[in-house]
């Protein structure tokens, strides 16, 4: 286990070091001047000149990223030069509310889509199973923008039960703040069931014709036991993989979505930044999500580990 | 004996076959569906339509009627005209946005895949920090910098694209490269250029034509993401997801606004996504592979 | 007279393939008596697996049994799934042909025993893992006690076979079936596993149907011995008739090709020329005519059914039986 995690580890490292690059090289693709986007169309020369200075945007570009790579390890992403706010309190505000939201979707998508998949596995072929895979192929071509628009037409429009916007801290009001989180989650979770129930479907139609689950039902057990310890278990693997990969999918909703419901997250401060052409924020929070994003994938390699024993003794 | 027994049993429920029989009728529309849409993209000047950007004033989210076939939108703008020119926005960054990744993707991947060693470590390196960036937020942050438009949106998704493609080709190509006729050819003294176009190319191609196709689908959504965002192709040019987010603040008293673009851009998505899955499922037998 | 334990009677498995249906089990009848050896030996692809699994209700989901499988008094394919599930364990029990896919890679040895014991004979946790231990111990298992933690791909072939026996054995089943319990192993270790199974089937006075290619495996550890070719038994009797005098020039043939000791694992058959006939095919004379050297015309048109004619206690399907000992020649 320790030589598997140590092998991961030295691959994550020049991964991180190569993030942080191209944030920066994606930073500097900006036309023009930053010193004149902070400063507006008024600017002088001279104070644009001071500013740049300043800012150290005279020197060569590979001294720039030094210096900026110096400062984010020292945890200074930066600051808005709007609000005066820095990358790391306007982020540490806001993530509790995304990772709120991507919890409660993962978690709804994974209730819908286990259970189907299980179900799908087990009458592989027949009606049911060819209906359900269908609704999911066609659920693939349904962006989460347009389930989004699809949920508020409903739930809040027509049947008025449910908020389409009004975020409320969970310690103000909890069911407020709940039903709040609702509709988003619903819209993400509807992207996400389809994915997973695929990829345990499959999965689970190949581990049901193992022998080790003829041997399961030669040994007289409960078929929910088979079903849910002996079939699942193994079956598990590439779910975990998927939902590792899923991950930078959800970001990606959870932004619009966020956008979409009015709800205050990583994904909104990110398109608000975009908006108001606040840079520096925008760059911090783009850095802050792809490490983010690579941290979690090293967490399910992790996780994949601990369900396979075959690796976790280091065998493949 | 055990293995054998399982192949048979998979033989027995072959995805393929069951899956073709099933999408036969689907395929057919789905084709249809893209050559309506796509014949409509192109001939848009030619056609007896309005211009998409007229405003009439007076008829503000109008219902369809002989002036306006399917109505009006919030600015009194033809609908019909702009679902048709959003879709010229649409196909085109939906198409050539993965030509870019196909080309560039496909060529690392298949290098990668043939010559193996440091350059197939680079390029796998290259590819999983690209990854590292979820897709979206890669394209917002690219198309923030780089100013919106619809070249650089192009751009952008092509080379979001690029990983995907190195993939799908390297794996192709690695479970090729050791197969009889390569390695025939090589024995024969032919040069890694003409095996590599020769050989394998038309081999990798199949996969990668229904790769493209999905990943049309995929760009095609993304375009709308970002469109229906307003971080898009600028306005006042019709694009579907635009015409999806303004059509979101009229929800409640003209819900077609919003659902009508919806439709269209569901229909092609799925129709991309048929047909690319069908030719996927016709090249690789395995069930689920991608 | 006691009553068999188990017995068939006209028992047929019919797989759809894309190339037609698969005629895998042909119409064979079969009865083992409590406490019994029966040996089916048949080339690869003979049904020997299909019919294990017919006896075993674990037949794939789309085979199509037809005929009766009798067990202890029950219809096994009229059983209720509930009923089923309680005999098997304590009744019915299985080892798989290959140790490598027979346990589940993700749950450890202690996990797989303890569960069987708990689901039949309602131990407790430390009860069942206590008993476990016995239970690796009795199939030579060294520290049994610290196996239970262990996973399967942390085993050897030979170990892992015995950890499935001792699954099996755990709920003292009154049948064991073993599908080539010894094929996936190495030659040293065959011995010794199938000694093992043989131990334990007396020892527990269990009736044991031992599943084979290789007629030298049934030799001396059978009481009866079925012969299979193309999905049916071609040949029934008891091991030490059969030996003394084989009927079926098929059986003949099986028993040259009996593999010699020193030759690698998973050989299967060397010796009989030509290939067993396609069974989506179904032919109209005897199936083994094509590579038979005593065939002639009327094999080739009519089918030998199963008989004893002579009234010997040993069945075959033949129109033209080996008339005396191979060894004693004409
Ligand atoms: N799952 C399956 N689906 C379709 N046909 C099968 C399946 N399993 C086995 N068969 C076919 O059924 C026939 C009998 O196979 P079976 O596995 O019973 O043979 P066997 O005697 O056990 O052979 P072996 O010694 O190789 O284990 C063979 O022709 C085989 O190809
Ligand atoms: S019936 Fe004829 S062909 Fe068949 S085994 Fe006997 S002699 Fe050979
Ligand atoms: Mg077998």
């Amino acid at each position: 286990m320790a030589r598997f995690v140590g092998r991961k580890l030295l691959h994550l490292l020049p991964v991180l070091l190569a993030v942080t690059l191209l944030t920066f090289l994606i930073a500097s693709l900006l036309p023009g001047d930053l010193a004149y986007t902070i400063l507006g169309d008024q600017a002088t020369p001279e104070k644009v000149a001071a500013l740049r200075a300043q800012m150290g945007l005279d020197l060569p570009i590979w001294q720039r990223y030094l210096h900026w790579l110096w400062d984010v390890l020292q945890g200074d992403f930066g600051r808005s030069f709007r609000t005066g706010e820095t990358v790391l309190a306007a982020v540490a505000d806001r993530l509790p509310v995304s990772i709120e939201l991507m919890l409660m979707a993962e978690g709804l998508g994974l209730l819908i889509g286990i259970p189907l998949a299980i179900l799908c596995a087990v009458r592989s072929g027949s009606a049911i199973d060819r209906f359900l895979t269908g609704l999911a192929f066609g659920k693939l071509s349904l962006p989460s923008f347009m389930v989004a628009i699809l949920l508020i037409y409903l739930f809040a429009v027509t049947l008025g039960w449910l908020p389409a916007t009004g975020w409320v801290p969970f310690t103000e009001d909890p069911i407020g703040n709940l039903r709040s989180f609702v509709l988003p989650a619903l819209t993400l979770a509807f992207a996400e069931w389809p994915v997973l129930m695929r990829v345990l479907r499959s999965d689970m139609i190949a581990t049901l014709q193992e022998d080790y689950i003829a041997m399961a039902k030669a040994k007289g057990l409960h078929p929910a036991r088979i079903l849910l310890v002996h079939a699942l278990k193994p079956s598990s693997l590439t779910l975990v993989t998927v939902t590792g990969i899923n991950i930078g999918r959800l970001i990606g909703g959870a932004l619009i979505v966020e956008t979409i419901f009015a709800l205050p997250g990583i994904g909104r401060l990110l398109v608000g930044a975009i908006y108001a052409r606040d840079f520096i924020i925008l760059q911090g929070v783009v850095l802050f999500v792809a490490i983010g994003f690579v941290l979690v994938n090293f967490i399910v390699d992790m996780l994949y580990a601990v369900l396979d024993p075959r690796i976790r003794h280091g065998r493949a | 004996m055990a293995v054998l027994e399982l192949e048979g049993d998979t033989a027995l429920v072959s995805p393929v076959r069951r899956r073709g029989r099933r999408l036969g009728g689907l395929f057919v529309a789905a084709l249809f569906w893209v050559v309506l849409i796509g014949l409509a993209a192109i001939l848009a000047n030619v056609l007896p339509i309005v211009s998409p950007t007229d405003m009439d004033f007076l008829g503000k989210r109008a219902p369809p009627s002989a002036a306006h076939l399917l109505g009006t939108d919030q600015l009194g703008r033809d609908m019909l005209s702009r679902l048709i020119y959003g879709a010229r926005i649409s196909l085109t960054v939906g198409l050539l946005s993965p030509v870019i990744g196909l080309v560039i993707g496909g060529a690392l991947g298949m290098l990668a895949g043939y010559f193996g060693g440091r350059f197939e470590a680079l390029t796998v390196g290259g590819v999983d920090v690209l990854l590292a960036f979820p897709p979206l937020v890669f394209a917002l942050a690219v198309t923030a910098y780089l100013g919106q438009s619809a070249l650089n949106i192009t751009l952008v998704i092509g080379v979001l694209s690029i990983p995907a493609f190195t993939r799908v080709a390297r794996a192709v190509t690695l479970s090729l490269a050791q197969r009889e006729f390569v390695v025939a050819a090589q024995t024969l003294g032919a040069t890694h250029m003409r095996i590599l176009l020769r050989e394998l190319l038309p081999n990798v191609a199949l996969p990668l034509m229904a790769f493209f196709l999905l990943a049309v689908a995929v760009t095609i959504v993304v375009e709308g993401a970002l469109s229906f965002l307003g971080l898009g192709v600028p306005p006042p040019a019709p694009s579907w997801g635009s015409m999806i987010g303004e059509g979101r603040e009229s929800l409640d008293i003209a819900p077609w606004l919003a659902f009508l673009p919806a439709g269209f851009m569901f229909a092609t998505v799925l129709a991309f996504n048929v047909i690319g899955d069908t030719l996927r499922a016709l090249t690789d037998p395995r069930p689920g592979a991608l | 007279m006691t009553r068999a334990l188990l017995s068939l009677e006209d028992v047929s498995v019919e797989l759809p393939t894309p190339r037609g249906t698969l005629r895998a089990v042909d119409k064979v009848d079969l009865s083992l008596m409590p406490g019994r050896t029966l040996g089916i030996v048949g080339e690869s692809g003979c049904g020997k697996t299909m019919l294990s699994r017919a006896i075993l209700q674990l037949l794939p989901k789309r085979a199509k049994l037809s005929g009766r499988v009798r067990f202890g008094g029950h219809d096994l394919a009229a059983l209720p799934a509930e009923s089923l599930r309680r005999l098997r364990g304590p009744e019915l029990a299985v080892v798989f042909q290959d140790p490598m896919t027979s346990l589940n890679p993700v749950l450890t040895i202690g996990t797989q025993l303890i569960e069987t014991l708990q689901a039949h004979l309602g131990m407790d946790g430390a009860a069942a893992a206590r008993r476990s231990v016995d239970l690796l111990a009795a199939v030579g298992i060294p520290a049994p006690a610290q196996r239970l933690r262990q996973y399967p791909h942390q085993l050897s072939g030979g170990m892992r076979q015995r950890v499935a026996i001792a699954i099996a054995l755990s709920c003292e089943p009154k049948l064991l079936v073993a599908d080539e319990p010894t094929t996936a192993l190495d030659v040293t270790v065959q011995a010794q596993i199938l000694d093992l199974l043989a131990r334990e089937q007396r020892r527990r006075q269990m009736a044991m149907i031992l599943i084979t290619h290789d007629l030298g495996v049934v030799a001396g550890r059978t009481d009866e011995v079925a012969v299979m070719y193309a999905g049916r038994v071609v040949e029934r009797a008891p091991t030490a008739q059969l030996f003394a005098r084989m009927r079926m020039p098929y059986t003949e043939a099986l028993l040259a090709a009996i593999p010699k000791l020193d030759s690698p694992p998973h050989t299967t058959l060397p010796a009989i020329a030509g290939r067993p006939p396609d069974p989506t095919r179904p032919m109209p004379g005897c199936s083994f005519s094509p590579r038979c050297r005593y065939a002639d015309d009327h094999c080739r048109h009519a089918k030998p059914t199963l008989a004893d004619p002579e009234r010997s206690g040993g069945f075959y399907a033949c129109w033209h039986p080996l008339t005396l000992p191979a060894a004693v020649g004409t």
